[in-house]
C-alpha cells in the first residue's frame, strides 16, 4: 500500500469517526427532547457501561479468571467509595500480582 | 479583578478535568503502545501510524483497521467498517449533549472530537446537570496525549514494555467502567434494572450459538435496547432524581 493510500484511509476514517461524534452534540444542542427520549438518554450510561464491560472484560488478560478477579477488586473498591484512580490502580495491582503468582 | 477571578476559575476547572481523566490516560497508554507495535508489524509506516492516532482517536476502530489492512483489505473496506464500528458514538454523543446544551456550536464541534467510550463514561455519570467546557477540555486532553504518545512510542520503539505489566494494565479501563457504573446503579433502582437487562442481553448475544455479531454491534444493540426498555418501563419517577444543578 502506498503513502497516498494510507493518507486516504486515515482521512476517511477520521471523517466517519468524527461525524457520529459531532452531529448529535451540535444538532441536539437547541432541540428540546420529549420526556420519553430524555428518559432514554438517562438510561444510556448504565446500559452502555454494562455492555462495554461484560463479557469483554474476560479478554483483558490471558486468563479470564484473573480478569474477572480484577473486575471484582474494582467492584469492591467502588462499594467502599474509593476514588476512581485508586480503584483502577488496585485492579491493575491485583491482576499483576495474580499473574505473577499463577502464570 | 472580575476578569482574573474568571480566569482562575477556568484554571481550576481545567485542573479538575485533568485530575478526573488520569485513570483514562493510565488505561490508554498500554493499549496505544500495543496499537503502535501491531500497526508497525502490519507494515504501516510510523508516520502514518501516528497520524492515524492524531486524527482518528478511536481505539476499537484503529485496531480493526490495522487487522483489515494486515489481511489485505482495500481503502473503501476499511473506511466502511470504521463507520459501523463507530456508530455507537451517536448514542454516547447524544447522551453527553444533555449536559453541554449551554455551549455554543463551535465549542461543541471541538469537544465532539474527544467523545470516546471513556470520556463519555466520565461525563455522563457526573452528578452535575451542566458541565463547563473548560472542565470538559481538561478531561479530554491528557488521555488524547497519552493515546498519541503511546502510539508513537509503540510505532517507533517496537515491543519493548514488559508483557506482564502491559497485560495487567489492560484491566484499567474495565476497572474504570465498573467504578463509574457502581454508583450509578446503587443510587437508582430503575438504572439497576436497566444494567441487569444489559448484562443479560450482552451475555446472550456473545454466547448464544449462531450469533455472529461483532463486538461493536453487540455494544450498540445492547445499549439501545436496554435504554429503550428503561424509558418505556419506568415512565414517571425518573428523569431528575439524583442530579444536582451546581454546574456553572
Amino acid at each position: 500500500m502506498t503513502g497516498a493510500e494510507y493518507m486516504l484511509i486515515i482521512a476517511g476514517m477520521a471523517l466517519v469517526t468524527y461525524l457520529p461524534r459531532m452531529l448529535p452534540l451540535v444538532l441536539l444542542s437547541d432541540l428540546e427532547l420529549s420526556p420519553f427520549w430524555r428518559r432514554f438518554l438517562h438510561f444510556i450510561p448504565p446500559a452502555a457501561l454494562t455492555a462495554l464491560t461484560f463479557p469483554s472484560i474476560m479478554t483483558a488478560t490471558e486468563s479470564s479468571a484473573i480478569a474477572l478477579a480484577g473486575g471484582l477488586v474494582a467492584l469492591i473498591s467502588a462499594w467502599f467509595k474509593v476514588n476512581l484512580l485508586l480503584t483502577v490502580l488496585a485492579a491493575i495491582s491485583a491482576v499483576f500480582a495474580l499473574q505473577l503468582l499463577i502464570l | 479583578m472580575e476578569r482574573s477571578g474568571q480566569r482562575s476559575e477556568n484554571y481550576s476547572r481545567i485542573i479538575s478535568g485533568i485530575r478526573v481523566s488520569l485513570p483514562v490516560a493510565v488505561g490508554y497508554l498500554p493499549i496505544a503502545v500495543t496499537f503502535g507495535v501491531l500497526a508497525r508489524s502490519a507494515g504501516m509506516p510510523p508516520a502514518s501510524i501516528i497520524m492515524m492516532s492524531v486524527l482518528v482517536f478511536a481505539g476499537a476502530s484503529q485496531f480493526v483497521a490495522v487487522n483489515l489492512l494486515a489481511g489485505g483489505a482495500g481503502v473503501a473496506g476499511v473506511i466502511v467498517t470504521t463507520f459501523f464500528v463507530n456508530l455507537r458514538h451517536i448514542l454516547l454523543s447524544a447522551t453527553t449533549s444533555e449536559k453541554l446544551k449551554h455551549e455554543n456550536k463551535g465549542w461543541l464541534a471541538v469537544m465532539a472530537f474527544g467523545i470516546t467510550d471513556e470520556s463519555f463514561s466520565l461525563l455522563s455519570t457526573d452528578r452535575r446537570k451542566r458541565l463547563p467546557r473548560t472542565y470538559v477540555l481538561g478531561l479530554i486532553t491528557v488521555p488524547y496525549l497519552a493515546w498519541v504518545g503511546g502510539t508513537a512510542a509503540g510505532a517507533i520503539l517496537g515491543g519493548q514494555i514488559p508483557s506482564l505489566l502491559e497485560s495487567s494494565m489492560e484491566i484499567a479501563l474495565y476497572a474504570m467502567f465498573i467504578g463509574l457504573l457502581y454508583p450509578e446503579v446503587s443510587s437508582a433502582v430503575p438504572k439497576l434494572y436497566v444494567a441487569l437487562l444489559a448484562l443479560f442481553l450482552s451475555s446472550l448475544l456473545h454466547w448464544l450459538p449462531g450469533m455472529e455479531l461483532s463486538e461493536g454491534w453487540i455494544i450498540t444493540l445492547v445499549t439501545l435496547i436496554s435504554a429503550l426498555a428503561g424509558a418505556a418501563l419506568f415512565n414517571d419517577q425518573v428523569g431528575e432524581e439524583g442530579d444536582e444543578d451546581d454546574g456553572c
